[in-house]
């Protein structure tokens, strides 16, 4: 064994700072059950400021220190003490989440203010943000396993209960579901933590990666931990519990639970493969992680085409983004190891373009849902007159979705393509450009109906606070202008005109993939389109009518499908089977 | 057979079960308490790794233990997170069952918002 590196056995000069990045959300949550109900939001608007401003200063002191901070607790060293390692991945994670977590705060003031009379649910949903955001902080800088499951169990805690806030019957049903799913994947991910105690002696994540070689029981394990997390992921056919939690839950909780708790599980897995495990074999394990990937963007997205409400749609979404996520892992895999070189620069930047811009959506679906009363797509007639800057939020994370130059998720496009070109692996790039399409799809679904005029008079239930409107669009633009921020600093970005090619021209190449989600819309969309055709064209028009009629009947098909896949026993079943699958891919050597 | 190896089989058997019975029944009490089982099954493998270390000549490894104390802590979290919203449930609705996926187009709007 080489001896320990200088990033294990000591603490550098600002390693405070991760203890803070989890101990002052935790004070909030104390504090606030100490003052009591009343004064939660107080807490959590003087709380939030201080955690961003120690967000910012690891974000600062980083570079300045070989791009690692490492925090040992109590100065034991591993693998009997634990440590806290901050490097730049967990740093823009950091950063998104503190930017998520604000734009929700300044969303979420007004409805969760203890001045409208009910105490308990605002006190709630303020303890629960900042459980959330400690629970976050701590799965982007644990240095071990075990430091991984706690905090993974924690996010999971907090978040189940931002489901059921309203305490409805159909939101604890969704709970509950949500809640058993999650406890299942984290009973598995335990198990192969178990197994690589017993085989390795430590679980910290640099020792463990100099030791695991391609044992049998190693292969268990990681096929076990992949699969639980991918369980607490979302991935399809694992998402049984996302549409129903997702859709059903307060907007603003909506907004977290989509943009940022998803993600914490995705990091981990992310830790798992390429720092644990790049060296394992398996080129055949990945491309079976990266077809899942891609089987829901398709699913997530036609699925997504037939929904009526606009919550369940934007739910669907993020089952389809979160496929999204998983193709960089099919293109980081170089000659026998896993490298963290453009894919994996690629993955990290999309799960924050989607962070930023699925949080965005739903809060500006949620101003929609607060005055209408509803969020029927049919009945959204209308609402660009009554509520300009939310539609104009919901188009521009859209767009930011789809890939529009200079968003996050374009310069993501960018590099996973460049990743797939390198290795190779073409399938991938269609997956990419199709994923683009369908994104397209729903959101110009959406926006046809948001644009049209109001078929009835639209009576409003409610007036939004303007502030909130604003934080979705705040998070929008930034979700849209992410590509320019200075991600060299901290990813690994090979050289090469990637980001060069952020320019206004690029614009124009967003109309092909607007034209093949429009074509796809009015091909897979369920519900009548807002505007009349005029007569002489329907003739014209019968050829795509027949089209259209087949295509409707296949997407009926995908939706049958995917109701038997989000029942319990199927769900369960699936889990079984793809952890026995990963764990004979991972013995095929390549 | 060795306690050890005992100890390992009954661990296995506990896994087995709690998953079988997380799958198969549908009442959501039973389920928790076949996760409990299941975790008591993993709890008891962490036993079986701290003590196969004392057979390899390390001595008992404590590790295993304190993160089987840790682990027992927050399955009883769940637990109590699990328990906490059926019983909501039951209040609300009088039954405590998971499986209808509630109408999306009839009746009055769904939550959420």
């Amino acid at each position: 064994m080489p001896p320990p590196s200088p990033t294990l056995d000591a603490t550098t000069s600002a390693g405070f700072l991760l203890v803070l990045s989890t101990v002052v959300p935790i004070a909030g949550v104390l504090l606030a059950f100490v003052l009591g109900g009343r004064y939660a939001r107080s807490v959590a608007s003087a709380v939030i400021p201080l955690g961003v401003t120690v967000t910012v200063a690891i974000l600062i002191a980083l570079p300045h220190s070989d791009g690692v901070i490492v925090y040992l607790l109590g100065a034991w060293p591993p693998p009997l003490g634990i440590a806290l390692r901050a490097d730049g991945l967990s740093a823009v994670m950091l950063a998104a989440t503190a930017a998520v977590i604000c734009a929700v705060a300044a969303f979420a003031a007004a409805d969760f203010s203890a001045a409208t009379g009910d105490t308990r649910t605002p006190f709630a949903f303020w303890i629960l943000l900042l459980a959330i955001w400690a629970a976050l902080n701590t799965i982007f800088l644990a240095g071990d396993l075990f430091t991984l499951y706690i905090a993974l169990e924690l996010l999971t805690f907090a978040a189940v209960p931002l489901v059921s806030l309203d305490g409805q019957a159909e939101t604890l049903r969704a709970a509950m579901r949500y809640l058993l799913f999650a406890l299942l994947g984290s009973v598995l991910y335990l198990l192969g933590t178990a197994l690589l105690y017993a085989l390795h002696g430590t679980l910290d994540v640099v020792l463990l990666s100099r030791r695991v070689s391609a044992e049998p029981a190693v292969l268990i394990a990681a096929a076990l931990m992949t699969t639980g997390l991918l369980a607490k992921t979302a991935l399809f056919p694992l998402h049984l519990w996302l549409p129903p939690a997702h859709a059903g839950a307060p907007s603003a909780a909506s907004a977290i639970l989509s943009g940022l708790v998803v993600k914490g599980s995705f990091f981990v897995i992310v830790r798992l493969w390429f720092d644990v495990m790049a060296g394992l074999p398996s080129f055949v394990a990945m491309q079976l992680l990266g077809a899942l990937g891609a089987a829901a963007i398709v699913l997530g997205s036609i699925v997504a085409l037939r929904q009526e409400r606009l919550k369940l749609l934007i739910a669907y979404s993020t089952v389809a983004q979160i496929g999204y996520l998983f193709l960089m892992f099919p293109l980081a895999l170089g000659a026998g190891k896993i490298e963290s070189g453009g894919a994996l620069a690629g993955g990290l930047v999309q799960a924050i373009s989607h962070a930023t811009a699925k949080a965005a959506m739903f809060m500006s679906a949620g101003s929609i849902y607060a005055t209408l009363g509803q969020d029927r797509i049919a009945g959204l007639g209308g609402i660009g007159r009554i509520l300009p800057i939310s539609v104009l939020a919901f188009a521009l994370s859209g767009l930011a979705l789809m890939g529009l130059s200079p968003g996050a998720a374009y310069l993501a496009k960018a590099l996973l393509l460049q990743a797939a070109a390198e290795r190779g692996q073409w399938w991938w790039a269609l997956v990419l450009q199709a994923g683009g399409f369908f994104t397209a799809a729903y959101v110009l679904l959406v926006l046809t109906y948001a644009m049209a005029p109001a078929t009835e008079q639209v009576t409003l239930k409610k007036a939004v606070p303007r502030a909130g409107e604003l934080a979705a669009l705040a998070l929008a633009l930034c979700s849209l202008l992410l590509g320019l921020a200075p991600w060299r600093a901290y990813l690994p970005i090979p050289n090469g005109d990637v980001l060069d090619s952020l320019r206004l021209g690029a614009v124009a190449k967003m109309l092909i993939p607007l034209l093949g989600g429009a074509v796809l819309a009015v091909l897979l969309g369920r519900l009548e389109l807002p505007f009349r055709i005029s007569p002489s064209w329907n003739a014209m028009l019968a050829p795509v009518s027949l089209v259209r009629r087949a295509s409707l009947a296949s997407s009926a098909l995908v939706e049958r499908c995917d109701n038997v896949l989000r029942q319990w026993p199927t769900a369960c079943i699936c889990l079984l089977s793809l952890a026995a699958a990963f764990a004979a891919a991972m013995r095929i050597a390549f | 057979m060795t306690a050890v190896r005992v100890f390992g089989v009954c661990a296995a058997l506990a896994v087995g079960l709690g998953l079988y019975g997380l799958i198969t029944n549908p009442q959501p009490l039973r389920k928790i308490i076949a996760f409990n089982i299941l975790g008591s099954g993993v709890f008891l493998l962490f036993g079986v790794i701290g003590r196969h270390g004392a057979a390899a000549g390390v001595g008992n490894d404590p590790v295993p233990q304190a993160l089987v104390i840790t682990g027992v802590v927050v399955a009883f979290a769940a637990t109590a997170l699990a328990i906490a919203l059926l019983l909501q449930l039951f209040q609300r609705t009088g039954s405590a069952t998971l499986c209808n996926d509630a109408p999306r187009s009839a009746g009055p709007d769904p939550p959420g918002g």
